[in-house]
């Protein structure tokens, strides 16, 4: 038992990292209805970026946050400016070949900038120990999920509570009447991806934090993906609950039926199976909106 | 197709073939008599890259028919590929088949792959299905991981030495000559199909597949139908590849060539026969491309720039073309055709 509860503790803290990557993704996709394919990119763009202002830097933890926000702002506005504006209108598979493009392409730069090497900077971060009876919650599985929290209610009151919160999900809502009523939609759309990149750096940090940054954290976008299918393209909340249901999944699963299994490895597949469920049995997910086409 | 000035089509089928003049019939002649001289004149190491964009020729075709044709985005023609590939090594090493034998099996394996994870393309579509064709792509290599008894996991499996008959496809011509003329079948049998009742019914799926339904074209079965065919190229294009190579392992089909696969069609012009052969010969042509240059800017400016130019050049030719031609070489070889038909009288090429 307190085996199985360790299991649902560390996944909890780490669905909700997920959870965060995730949202980054829904943002643009409920904005500017583009698949990003390379918010997992930013994940690990993000890792490096915690590795060089942390280590060779040297700075504290909150100004390295704070440069890696301001860094991922200018990326993402450029990204949206380049590539993603000149894709406005195109079909589905010409834009998810950008965002492909893009994951590509951010995999070169950080082979250029870093070496494609294994950056530790475990420790770096600060530590709350915490423990629960016998159930240990580890440190920095801990840190993320504070700082998660605090991206998401921020996130929430940003939507909730100013201009460009409204305009954003007005623009979800409805493009054309958006535009009718004057507010720019490519306003819109480079916030998104502001907002998009500067959540996959900050979860790029807190797993970076945990793991070391290195390229494989690119992978968590694929995690990410299941998330929100399961949560349902369309909803945060779905996002958050579902990456916190995935977080869990996965562990117990890797935990239980890891030794079971020869070649181990079962958390790399585990997040395809449950894709490959919802999408099965029900392809909005648990929160989507099912929507209703016509010819 | 606009034609040359004084050539006439008199009855229907002159005009629906796909060599309409002498001049095509010369043209094919002369690319096939090009193409089988070419081990007389080219190095081994020339005949493997042509080899290789044989393969990769079969391959994308299959990814044309369900992509460019149907509609059906697939992210995962690596994994199909990969069915194929360990199909027909299994039967030759473990079970002792021929490789002819085995070759149509292998085609049958990974199109029933398609099939089953073509499933949920009648459900879902656009973006859930490339997850769903993402998600086939990692199944199928953990599964092929996890049969160690039969496929060698991690360690990969030796293939013996392909034989037809008593020629043994040992030599680097033998198995161009082979290869070519799987990549020629290939594109036979993908321009016809898509000339079919059935190729039609693809397009009309792609185009909208709501209205396509209300018009009477069955989604469940054409969808179907384009997977299982879009994979049984794959598992052709996969069985060639582990042959020539005679080993296989799950390296040979990495997540990045399902991309790539799709970049190709990009490249080259969706929904085209030949402009899945452009793709594929301008991206494998890039490849070389950086295998030269990149030791080359490693020694005059950093290491890692070698790595970094591999990772970065597919992806910064697909902007390319993503921004500045989305019809792909195929348009562009449209509009040199059709400048030397009209010509002297060019204002006509319209775009």
């Amino acid at each position: 038992m307190t085996f199985f509860l360790q299991l649902v503790v560390t996944g909890f803290a780490q669905g909700m990292v997920y959870a965060l990557i995730a949202i980054g993704f829904v943002i643009i996709l409920k904005c500017s209805e583009v698949f990003n394919i390379a918010q997992g990119h930013f994940v690990m763009i993000g890792g490096y970026l915690g590795y060089t202002f942390l280590v060779p830097f040297g700075l504290p933890i909150w100004a390295a946050l704070l440069l890696a926000i301001a860094v991922a702002s200018v990326m993402g506005l450029l990204i949206e400016r380049l590539m993603l504006r000149p894709m406005v209108g195109q079909p589905v598979l010409a834009v998810v070949m950008m965002t492909i493009a893009l994951a590509s392409v951010l995999e070169g730069l950080a082979t250029l900038l870093w070496g494609a090497e294994y950056k530790a900077y475990h420790g770096l971060l600060p530590t709350i120990t915490a423990k629960v009876g016998a159930i240990s919650i580890p440190s920095e599985s801990l840190i993320g999920l504070i700082i998660s929290v605090i991206c998401v209610v921020i996130l929430m009151l940003l939507f909730r509570y100013t201009k460009i919160g409204l305009a954003m999900r007005a623009t979800a809502e409805d493009l054309q009447v958006v535009q009718s009523v004057g507010i720019k939609a490519t306003t819109v759309y480079a916030v998104s991806w502001i907002i998009a990149c500067v959540v996959g750096v900050i979860g790029g940090i807190l797993l970076g934090g945990v793991s070391g940054a290195n390229m494989e954290l690119a992978n968590i976008g694929l995690k990410a993906f299941a998330v929100v299918l399961l949560g349902g393209l369309d909803s945060i909340g779905g996002a958050i609950v579902a990456g916190i249901i995935l977080g869990m999944l996965e562990n117990v699963a890797a935990g239980y039926l890891d030794p079971l299994l020869p070649g181990g490895g079962l958390a790399q597949v585990f997040p395809f199976i449950v894709m490959i469920i919802v999408l099965i049995f029900r392809p909005n997910g648990l929160f989507g909106l099912s929507r209703i086409e016509r010819v | 197709m606009g034609l040359r000035t004084g050539s006439f089509q008199e009855n229907y089928a002159q005009d629906m073939a796909i060599f309409r003049s002498r001049l095509h019939w010369e043209m094919l002649l002369a690319l096939l008599i090009l193409l089988s001289i070419c081990p007389l004149f080219f190095s081994d190491r020339i005949l493997t890259i042509m080899t290789m964009i044989g393969i990769a020729v079969v391959s994308v075709h299959g990814l044309n028919i369900l992509t460019g044709y149907c509609g059906q985005i697939s992210i995962g023609h690596a994994g199909f590929m990969a069915v194929g590939g360990y199909t027909s090594a299994i039967l030759c090493a473990k079970l002792g088949f021929p490789f002819w034998a085995a070759l149509p099996c292998a085609a049958l394996a990974a199109g029933i792959a398609g099939l089953i994870f073509g499933l949920p393309s009648l459900k879902i579509k656009g973006f859930y299905l490339i997850m769903a064709t993402i998600a086939a792509q990692f199944i199928i290599i953990w599964i092929i991981i996890q049969l160690r008894s039969i496929t060698g996991g991690t360690d990969g499996l030796s293939i013996p030495r392909p034989m037809i008959g008593s020629i043994a496809l040992s030599s680097k011509t033998n198995y161009f000559y082979l290869v070519m003329l799987f990549a020629c079948l290939a594109t036979i049998t993908a321009h016809n199909i898509v000339r079919t009742r059935a190729g039609r019914a693809f397009i009309a799926i792609r185009d909208n597949d709501l209205a396509a339904e209300v018009m009477g074209v069955s989604l469940w079965s054409y969808k179907l139908q384009a997977f299982f065919i879009g994979c049984v190229y794959a598992g052709v294009a996969g069985s060639l590849l582990v042959h020539y190579i005679r080993f296989a392992s799950t390296d040979q089909f990495p997540f990045m060539d399902s991309v790539w696969y799709l970049g190709m069609l990009i490249v080259g012009g969706m929904g085209s026969t030949t402009g899945a052969i452009f793709g594929v010969i301008a991206l494998k042509l890039l490849d070389e491309l950086v295998t030269i240059v990149g030791p080359i800017l490693a020694a005059a400016v950093a290491p890692q720039t070698a790595a970094s130019l591999a990772l970065m050049s597919h992806g910064l030719v697909i902007i390319i073309f993503l921004i500045f031609e989305p019809r792909g070489l195929h348009h562009r070889w449209e509009i040199i055709k059709a400048y030397f038909r009209l010509w002297p009288f060019s204002h006509e090429v319209s775009e």
